[in-house]
């Protein structure tokens, strides 16, 4: 299934064309090879690369290197352990794992030329729905029937649960949408409107050093926004999981 | 937008779940537990490093106990030893002022006895003078021949009378 598109190259939106390297079909699945699959494939090894060697001489005073891995770990060890408690410690691989992969396909997505996975829905819809289906997976594993109580909140009158109920389940229903799409359109605007001001410098020849200037600021803000978003991704996660672990509001 | 072509959506999920299972087992097998190792060692050293301070402390403290209890016990024995110098000093200034004042009262008897024989010998002295005076003057105012046991007994009761307040 090979349907034509065209994106002019000049065109702000041509970075987020992924093309296909290759045309692999498995059982009717399209597995195409691509550069996003390949930019995926470099945070796996980015991220553990960094860990493995950062940590390799064990030092008992750290090192510039090291410290940045034991901050790594120690940032999301802590967060698990405000946001929901010791009985995070199970989900720490996971969470560490999802925080590591978006925060280095964002930052990855910093460096010129190259490309940013997570500023495609398809990504940012698969993990926030592997989130949603793993905490409600443990919410009814760990309280059964009683984890239908979560949409019912304590303290409402009878009447007003006709309307509340609804509410709490359509916002339940709506969380991987919008911690999908939070983080794909913060990547896809910020390198949107980073190509935009580049299309400026060229246009306006000699003036062009304003939008640069502009650029470079910018630059700062999204490498910000690289980071900050996926802190925001990682803790709506624990937040998530903290919820179907205690069932509370 | 790029984004939203349906075709890319499938390949991207499956290479997105194989990456991130790839990340999730390399994470949770090799990456993770090597720098919990690195944390729990440097926590484990620290806890030992702070028990052996511990330990160091409470020797320390010990001997600063015996210096203290050895600073004591050298302070009251110079105390004792200055005492007891204080009490023999004393004892020997006793005996020494006893010795001199006998010495005193001695030369002072002597001196006093040497006066007493010194004024008997004076008075005796002054008696025969005082005697031959009177037997001179009577000789020479009255030109008579006084006996001298007349002028002696004379000079004997005129010492006799004024002997009281003549002194």
């Amino acid at each position: 299934m090979t349907v034509e598109r065209h994106i002019e190259h000049s065109s702000p939106m041509h970075q987020f064309v992924i093309g296909r390297l290759n045309d692999w079909q498995l059982g009717g699945f399209d597995i195409s090879f691509s550069k996003a699959a390949a930019f995926m494939f470099g945070a796996v090894i980015v991220a553990t690369l960094f860990l493995v060697l950062t940590t390799s001489r064990r030092a008992m005073v750290p090192g510039r290197w090291q410290s940045v891995s034991e901050l790594w770990y120690e940032f999301i060890a802590d967060m698990i352990k405000e946001t929901i408690g010791s009985e995070g410690r199970k989900y720490f691989p996971f969470v560490f794992s999802l925080f590591s992969f978006i925060v280095i396909c964002n930052l990855l997505g910093m460096l010129p030329y190259s490309y940013t996975v997570t500023s495609h829905i398809a990504v940012t819809i698969t993990l926030a729905l592997s989130v949603f289906a793993l905490t409600t997976f443990i919410g009814i594993t760990r309280h059964g029937t009683h984890f239908l109580s979560f949409f019912v909140p304590k303290g409402v009158p009878l009447v007003m649960l006709f309307l509340v109920v609804p509410i709490e389940v359509l916002s339940y229903f709506m969380r991987p949408i919008s911690h999908s799409v939070r983080l794909f359109a913060n990547m896809t605007a910020g390198h949107t409107m980073l190509k935009v001001f580049g299309g400026f410098v060229v246009q306006m020849g000699i003036f062009g050093v304003l939008p640069f200037a502009l650029i470079v600021a910018l630059t700062g803000l999204e490498v910000a926004i690289a980071v900050l978003q996926a802190y925001v991704f990682t803790i709506l996660t624990c937040l998530y999981l903290n919820d179907a672990i205690h069932l509370e509001h | 937008m790029p984004q939203f072509w349906m075709e890319d959506f499938a390949p991207q999920m499956v290479w997105l779940v194989i990456s991130f299972i790839a990340l999730y087992l390399l994470m949770a097998r090799v990456a993770l537990p090597r720098v919990a190792d690195v944390l729990e060692t440097r926590h484990g050293r620290i806890a030992d490093d702070l028990d052996q301070a511990a330990q160091l402390k409470a020797q320390a403290e010990t001997v600063i106990g015996e210096y203290e209890a050895a600073l004591a016990k050298a302070r009251a024995e110079a105390q004792a030893t200055i005492a007891q110098a204080g009490v023999e000093a004393g004892v020997a200034a006793e005996k020494r002022n006893a010795e001199v004042a006998g010495i005193l009262a001695a030369e002072a008897a002597a001196a006093a006895g040497r006066i007493g024989d010194a004024k008997t010998e004076a008075l005796a002295e002054m008696r025969g003078v005082a005697s031959e005076l009177a037997q001179a003057a009577a000789e020479r105012l009255i030109d008579a021949q006084v006996p001298k046991a007349d002028a002696d007994q004379a000079v004997d009761d005129a010492m006799r009378n004024n002997g009281s307040g003549g002194r």
